[in-house]
């Protein structure tokens, strides 16, 4: 590698900031990124690393700083000007198209041939090489990205990132379903693009990765730059430091003293689901509520929507009220005998019928209780939505005005106001809180509290570490689709959440972490 | 080998289509009680133009879309063929070129609304359809009209006496117009906006160029069967293509292209309109009263859509299917 700081930098920024609503996604953030070096970028779920790319994407726009290419200062930039700047992007999200065949999605910006026409044998070649490079033989060019598995997938992702012959490469979280050994084939083909000039952003979750392959690091914190150092210069405690910051806010009710409590209303046992779950195993009494921590994606969403009846070919056991309970859709979930009840991530679309009323919205999980020899009783129903409203402090003009009308964090309480109609025991919430005002979620953390004091067990997931440690009783960290470590009382410390998230163990990382990360 | 394998199952809901095709030509074959060349012949025309526009009507489905003027373009190039297709050789031949013409623009103005417009397809078509059907009124208020009888002849009997001529447009199209189409980036890019079109978007793909060529073709391909129409009555009907829309789209899902767009293909869209013409036959010979025939039609669409369905249940996460 050569010393990265003497060339100009390929791309930076200079005072970026952006909004989405009320929500500072970056804020006058400085970052630049140069030839000859793979640069890794660090930070909390939404401290806006995606935000970043998607501005050297294209794909956002700033709201105001500039952006210079070469020293150049771009403007309007669009996903076709990064295309043409040789700007290449694996997202998180995988964009393949899952009809196309392996080839025709790894020449689709620009397919071989002539006059518009598509050289079928040239695109086959191509892809095939491409596929080569990247360790994928097995997977033949004609078949389906659909049927392939995920790890297939972002492979071809890669290869079909390599076929662009990029000059500032991104990577985002684009290994998180990688093998070790995938992995390495990877890292070799990124050593030699940035030996051959190609500046690389490398954004993963892995610690040990990117003490294996960065060159230089950059830590975001809430859409804050923080610092840039060489690799190597901080050791893992000081980078966990940085990344989690120092600002804790007291918005939680307290929390209860140890007591006795009931037996266990849920009961989960060695719960697995395809490749995403695994030994799942844990219990929550009334009056507790237990958090799932850990990145996005490590099959905490998977474990709420199991429990909720939406997975097929769900394995292990689930027992409820101390008897088996087989749920098998949200509809057996919310029957009085299971009484289980879930906010869903997406309250647009899992959440609400947006054009809907908020009458209807909130009575439509609980209309069996209002049925009188088939018919809805109208009246029966306004009465215990107008109830829900007064006690859910929802600021409406008309219940039957369409929910849409509302603003997020209001909407918010329709959700949990509906599944609080059904009086469930088990609240599985996912992300609650998720782009709602602070006085809002406020409101939110003292109803979770009192609903489990009147005997409710509330399972929380939060991508907040934050919020987690405020209000959970006891935290499970994920990772890999397992229950790695849970945290119980002075151990809930956002130093032992980002830890065990990232699977560092801050005693004695040195003989396990390499092992463990790519296990 | 493992090649073969692949494309087989890529391409199984075209191929079911085309057995299910098979077995009702030979039932058809069988039961017909004086079969002959001729009946085959009968049967190719019958169903010509009902191909023809299940081809064009396979472009926008395949990109996610529908057009449901797709009918009403081929009532109004019908009705503009009676008008134009007579005379000297000079004038069809000009006649041809400016029907086909007009189908262009209808699909392409189709496109424009869609892409531009931001309207989804199903009620910007929904509404220009209306504006076509107006047109054709326009053009021709009563059936009627002429077209040159030597030229009708040629397209609608067969080739050496055994092979119907539609069969030959059919291959000339596929391999003159489908294939070209599909092995060039636009035709990529159709696929592609159906499969997922902020992948396509990101990838840098022309999607609002392949929605708009999705469309045109469909025109174009209404054209075709609005000129075939004509061949086989040597007239014009600015009310003819009613039926035909729904029929096309029928056909477009047993050729098996998904409604959700991004998989099927042109040819599958063929087979799909002849099992349903010839069901109709098949169901008149066995001695099914007429007036029954739409109810074992629609049952015979029904199962074709159970087939199409069947890739859903390997699916795990029951939100995925419906996302």
């Amino acid at each position: 590698m050569r010393d990265a700081q003497s060339d100009p930098a390929f791309l930076s920024m200079e005072g970026i900031s952006k909004h989405y609503g009320g929500v500072v996604a970056l804020d006058d953030v400085h970052f630049a990124c140069q030839r000859h070096s793979i640069h890794a970028v660090l930070g909390e779920n939404g401290a806006g690393k995606s935000t970043l790319i998607k501005i050297m994407a294209g794909v956002a726009r700033a709201d105001t700083g500039r952006m210079m290419l070469e020293g150049k200062e771009v403007h309007h930039f669009t996903p076709v000007d990064a295309t043409r700047a040789g700007i290449v992007c694996i997202f998180q999200e995988l964009s393949l198209m899952p009809d196309l065949s392996v080839a025709d999605n790894i020449c689709i910006t620009n397919p071989p041939g002539r006059r518009g026409f598509i050289a079928q044998r040239a695109q086959r070649q191509r892809a095939e090489s491409l596929l080569a490079r990247v360790g994928c033989n097995d997977v033949n060019p004609i078949s389906r990205v659909r049927d392939l598995p995920l790890s297939r997938r972002q492979l071809v992702e890669i290869a079909k990132a390599l076929g662009r012959a990029p000059k500032l490469l991104i990577l985002d979280e684009a290994t998180s379903a990688l093998t070790a050994a995938d992995v390495e084939k990877v890292f070799a083909i990124l050593r030699t693009l940035r030996d051959q000039g190609t500046a690389i952003l490398y954004i993963s979750h892995r610690m040990a990765e990117i003490e294996a392959i960065a060159d230089h690091c950059t830590v975001f914190r809430n859409g804050r730059y923080i610092q840039t150092f060489r690799q190597g210069e901080r050791t893992p405690e000081q980078v966990v430091q940085l990344m989690i910051g120092r600002e804790i806010t007291q918005i939680y009710p307290p929390k209860p003293k140890p007591r006795a409590l009931p037996e266990p209303a849920l009961e989960v046992d060695n719960l697995a689901w395809e490749d995403r779950l695994n030994g799942i195993s844990f219990s929550i009494r009334p009056g507790e509520i237990v958090g799932l921590g850990g990145l996005d994606g490590q099959g905490q969403r998977e474990i709420l929507l199991g429990l909720f009846g939406v997975l097929r070919g769900l394995k292990g056991s689930v027992k409820l009220y101390g008897r088996d309970a087989a749920v098998r859709s949200p509809a057996t979930a919310k029957h009085p005998k299971n009484a289980i009840a879930m906010i869903p991530e997406d309250r647009k679309t899992e959440g609400l019928m947006l054009p809907m009323s908020i009458r209807d919205n909130l009575s439509i999980a609980s209309l069996s209780r209002f049925v009188k020899t088939g018919v809805i009783n109208r009246s029966l129903e306004s009465t215990r939505v107008d109830a829900m409203i007064e006690t859910m402090r929802i600021k409406i003009g008309a219940p039957s005005d369409p929910v849409r009308t509302l603003s997020g964090g209001n909407q918010q309480k329709v959700v949990i106001g509906k599944w609080l109609m059904t009086e469930a025991k088990v609240l599985l919430l996912m992300d609650p809180t998720r782009g709602i005002d602070v006085g809002t979620k406020q409101e939110i953390y003292a109803l979770m509290r009192k609903l489990a004091d009147d005997g409710a067990a509330i399972l929380f997931y939060s991508t907040d570490y934050d919020e987690l440690i405020g209000m959970c009783d006891r935290i499970s960290i994920l990772y890999h689709g397992e229950i790695i470590r849970t945290l119980v009382g002075d151990d809930i410390t956002e130093q032992n959440i980002v830890a065990a998230s990232l699977n560092v163990d801050l005693g004695k990382r040195a003989t396990q972490t390499t092992g463990a990360a790519h296990g | 080998m493992a090649d073969l394998v692949i494309r087989l199952r890529h391409n199984s809901g075209g191929l079911i289509a085309l057995a299910l095709f098979a077995v009702l030509l030979v039932v058809f074959i069988v039961i017909h009680p004086r079969f002959n060349m001729l009946a085959l012949e009968a049967t190719a025309n019958q169903g010509g133009a009902l191909a023809l526009i299940a081809m064009g009507q396979t472009l926008p489905v395949l990109t996610g879309g529908l057009d449901l003027s797709i009918g009403a373009i081929m009532a109004l190039t019908n009705s503009l063929g009676s008008e134009l297709l007579t005379g000297s050789p000079w004038q069809i031949a000009l006649g041809l070129l400016a029907v086909i013409a007009l189908g262009c623009v209808c699909g392409l103005i189709n496109g424009v609304i869609v892409v531009y417009g931001r309207i989804q397809p199903i009620i910007a078509t929904l509404a220009t359809g209306a504006v076509y059907t107006g047109l054709a009124l326009l053009v021709r208020p009563a059936p009627g009209g002429e077209i040159d009888e030597g030229l009708s002849e040629a397209i609608t009997y067969s080739v050496f006496g055994v092979i119907p001529t539609p069969v030959f447009i059919f291959i000339g199209l596929v391999l003159l117009v489908w294939m070209p189409l599909k092995n060039s980036i636009i035709g990529r890019g159709i696929y592609a906006v159906g499969s997922s079109e902020i992948a396509a978007f990101m990838s840098g793909v022309p999607v609002k160029r392949a929605r708009l060529a999705a469309y045109t073709g469909s025109g174009f391909f209404a054209a075709l069967g609005g000129l075939f129409l004509g061949f086989q009555t040597l007239s014009g009907d600015a009310n003819g293509g009613v039926t035909y829309t729904l029929n096309s789209i029928a056909a477009v899902v047993i050729g098996g292209t998904s409604l959700f767009g991004g998989t099927g293909g042109l040819v599958g869209s063929i087979y799909g309109a002849y099992v349903l013409r010839i069901i109709n036959s098949v169901l008149l010979f066995s001695g099914v009263p007429s007036l029954a025939q739409p109810l074992f039609q629609g049952a015979v669409l029904i199962f074709a859509l159970m087939a199409s369905a069947l890739r859903l249940i390997g699916i795990r996460n029951r939100l995925e299917v419906m996302g």
